[in-house]
């Protein structure tokens, strides 16, 4: 009964807040939030044991508070319901509620005492108040904000607050939402799963004034898969990004680094949508995000475009490696294993070939049989993340867990821009999800998985990432020279000083 | 001042001396010596000669002994010297600069095998049996603080062929009376249900984390891990060295025989490797005088030494 009370009391308030609060109320109820938050900062950091031992006045209020409490990460104005359920509980005649309703009547002073009066009862109330757990487990939580890292939105695809603020996101910077296709797996629910088939840019209208061409022609580069590979797609980022600062020009009134960097928001939003970023693309982003807010505003416009073109100017890897290695006249065979839905093998396998080096083409499934006569296993990369394990293409933990078991040594080939500092202990919570209809096959006229929507129980997954924990992994080598896996961060450390 | 120049024939022979003088000195240590007396005595116009006159010379002593940590710690006075600022225009005044530093460098790696000894004896309980493999001087420290400070331990040390290096480090610990037992080097597996952890020295260090030392401490590692004793390296810094060996043919031939074999020798497969490898996964702890390392630190601590 007491916390149905609460819960009318909290709707009774909304709409008042909109109808009769003048300006000078709002302004005034904002700082009050304000004040509030900060006295609760202090009360948590005097030490919460203090206050366990009023509890009974407000022991009641716990239940509506996980209501409210879930909603505290997400949604803007559920910090403002954390205050009201204090002055609402405790002393509830004193409580806000009265003051709209006989605003317009009260001079300035009068408000002024009011408002002394209000923050005097809130103080008192907030020793009992905050001993209760519902108001602690809400403060840390919106405390904690600054502390906890969020989330990225990419991997809460199922929490529909996050899909909502997303797509306000989007809108603001005038770029369509792509939606999601298809039945997806339910341990893989957070993800994004788009279809190749209807592409971004087809809700684009025409022309886009937001959106430079070059990037839109990245974009649908990057969702078709006709620009594939971390190193591939990095340097078509680079080369578009070159473009876009050649046919920039400053607006009046406005400063080339702030300029800059604010249009290229909806660029790199634009292009996430196409297919979300990969770890090498986020560390070429934000050097040239840093390059750009370096740039003095002194400079002139001309000069700023040169000194950023030039700054952007230095998987292909393995198959580089190979190539040079031949060149040397070192006598060895390639034995390249392919995996579907990509097939990315078949092109690394002509280039190989055409060079002269003679090779072996296997799909993953006959690992097992190869690898007895295999001395050394070579495999690229796709990020290195900061605990030492290895993000590559799906399939490659496979081929580093069988060669550990027949003792061949596994060296990852990586540069060290794709190094980053996100720590991942398994492929689930943050991975990408492709085209489900890509493992539909069609032999002799007859595509068995045709109709794969139609059945209930079936889903297709399409994983992109996995991840190689470091103990499979014998050496990585790198343009710093070669390293042990666990050794990341050190270089990391390093190089944040050259910077 | 005119200091006669050094020869090759009278580095070797220094080199030899100060080997012969105090045999407690790390080969590593006395090479380092030599270098210094070199780099005194050298009469080079520039500074890029001196430097590689006292690369040939690292090359010289490793012809003259070919164990890793001469190389190594040659390597490592050559970066500690020119790691400051030689800016002055006058090259005497730049070579008074090294040479201090090299005098520096001389006088901490001279402690470093106490410092190690220190680290290392409180890892030895009261009661323990203690396994070690060959004859090394560091292990002889540690087990000699360990002594020192009253705790009681048995040693079973293997004996090492094909030098029985083992019957000499056997001699020792038994003048400093502690009861030791020497065992075949097969009895390994045998033994190793008794023991409650291994100790060993190192040649060198290598940049996985992995130790080159007298052949036989392979196989000892895999023993320990497959009991799951706990199995301990010791080594001093300058004992790393930027290898990263996959397997055990990946060690550089010239460490593997010794200096003698390497010249007299012509077929070297007929020869049997002095040295093995052994990778970081059966490494429990290194103790250097760098401090405690697990072997994926070592790595970290080689980017700082070297980069």
């Amino acid at each position: 009964m007491y916390h149905r009370y609460v819960v009318v009391a909290l709707s009774r308030r909304k709409p008042n807040e909109g109808k009769e609060l003048t300006k000078e109320e709002k302004q005034r109820l904002r700082k009050q939030k304000k004040h509030q938050k900060k006295q609760k900062e202090r009360k948590n950091e005097k030490g919460p044991s203090e206050t366990e031992k009023d509890k009974t006045p407000v022991s009641l209020l716990p239940p509506p508070q996980p209501v409210a409490t879930q909603k505290a990460p997400s949604a803007l104005p559920a910090p403002a319901s954390a205050p009201i359920p204090v002055p609402a509980s405790a002393p509830f005649h004193s409580s806000p509620a009265p003051s709209p309703a006989d605003k317009p009547a009260k001079s300035k002073a009068e408000l002024k005492a009011e408002r002394r009066a209000r923050q005097e009862t809130d103080r008192a109330a907030k020793q009992p108040g905050s001993s209760s757990s519902g108001i602690k487990t809400k403060v840390p939580l919106s405390e904690l904000n600054p502390v906890v890292k969020r989330l990225p939105e990419h991997v809460q695809v199922d929490d529909p607050a996050v899909v909502k603020r997303l797509a306000k996101k989007l809108e603001r910077q005038q770029i369509p939402l792509r939606s999601d296709y298809g039945y997806k797996v339910s341990l893989f629910s957070h993800l994004h799963q788009y279809s190749r088939k209807a592409p971004l840019t087809q809700l684009l209208s025409i022309p886009s004034t937001v959106i430079h061409p070059s990037i839109v022609r990245l974009g649908l580069q990057y969702s078709q898969g006709i620009v594939a590979g971390s190193n591939a797609r990095s340097v078509a980022l680079l080369h578009a990004f070159k473009q876009v600062i050649r046919d920039y020009t400053t607006p009046p009134n406005e400063e080339l680094s702030r300029d800059l960097v604010n249009k290229l928001k909806p660029y790199i939003s634009f292009l996430n949508q196409c297919r979300p970023l990969s770890a090498s693309m986020g560390n070429a982003i934000k050097y040239i995000k840093k390059e750009i807010s370096n740039i003095p505003s002194q400079c002139k416009e001309e000069e700023a475009k040169t000194k950023l073109l030039t700054c952007i100017d230095r998987s292909s890897l393995v198959n580089n490696i190979l190539c040079e290695a031949f060149e040397k006249s070192r006598k060895f065979r390639v034995i390249v294993v392919d995996s579907r839905p990509r097939l990315e093998g078949r092109e690394a396998l002509r280039r190989l070939v055409q060079r002269g080096i003679s090779c072996t083409y296997v799909l993953i499934s006959a690992l097992s049989y190869i690898l007895p006569e295999v001395s050394k296993v070579f495999l690229g990369a796709h990020a290195l993340l900061a605990n030492g394990y290895v993000m590559s293409r799906v399939g490659t933990s496979q081929i580093a867990l069988v060669a550990r078991t027949y003792n061949v040594p596994v060296l990852v080939c990586c540069e060290t821009y794709k190094f980053c500092e996100r720590v991942q202990t398994d492929s689930f919570v943050s991975n990408e999800l492709d085209d489900p209809d890509d493992l539909m096959v069609t032999r002799k006229g007859k595509t068995q998985l045709e109709n794969w929507q139609d059945v209930s129980s079936l889903g297709l997954l399409n994983l992109v990432y996995d991840v190689t924990p470091p103990d499979f992994v014998d050496l990585v080598i790198t343009d710093l020279g070669m390293i042990p896996c666990t050794s990341v961060p050190v270089v990391l450390r390093v190089k944040n000083l050259d910077q | 001042m005119e200091w006669p120049k050094m020869t090759t024939l009278r580095l070797v022979e220094y080199f030899r001396t100060q080997v012969r003088q105090d045999p407690e000195v790390p080969s590593a240590v006395a090479a380092i010596r030599t270098l210094l007396e070199f780099l005194k005595r050298d009469q080079s116009e520039t500074i890029l000669g001196l430097r590689e006159n006292l690369t040939q010379t690292i090359r010289r002593l490793e012809e003259a002994d070919s164990s890793v940590a001469v190389s190594s710690g040659g390597e490592l006075f050559l970066r500690f010297i020119s790691l400051t600022s030689l800016e002055h225009p006058d090259l005497s005044q730049c070579k008074k600069v090294m040479v201090e530093r090299g005098e520096l460098f001389l006088k901490k790696i001279s402690l470093s095998r106490s410092k190690v000894a220190k680290l290392c004896h409180t890892f030895i309980k009261d009661g323990a049996k203690i396994l070690t493999h060959s004859s090394s001087r560091v292990v002889l420290k540690v087990l000699e603080s360990a002594a020192a400070d009253k705790k009681r331990f048995t040693v079973y040390v293997t004996e090492s062929q094909p030098d029985s290096a083992g019957r000499q480090m056997a001699d020792k610990l038994q003048n400093l009376n502690i009861p030791v037992t020497v065992v075949l080097d097969a009895a390994v597996g045998y033994i190793m249900e008794k023991v409650d952890l291994v100790i060993v020295g190192a040649e060198g260090v290598v940049e996985s984390g992995g130790i080159i030392n007298k052949i036989g401490t392979y196989q000892l590692a895999v023993c320990s891990k497959a009991h799951n004793k706990p199995f301990y390296v010791v080594a001093e810094s300058f004992k790393f060295v930027r290898l990263y060996p996959l397997n055990q043919q990946d060690v550089p031939e010239r460490f593997k025989y010794k200096a003698d074999t390497l010249k007299a020798v012509e077929d070297l497969a007929e020869e049997h490797p002095m040295i093995d490898y052994t990778p970081p996964s059966l490494i429990t702890l290194l103790f250097t005088d760098l401090g405690v390392l697990t072997p994926s630190a070592v790595s970290d601590e080689l980017i700082k030494l070297y980069l």
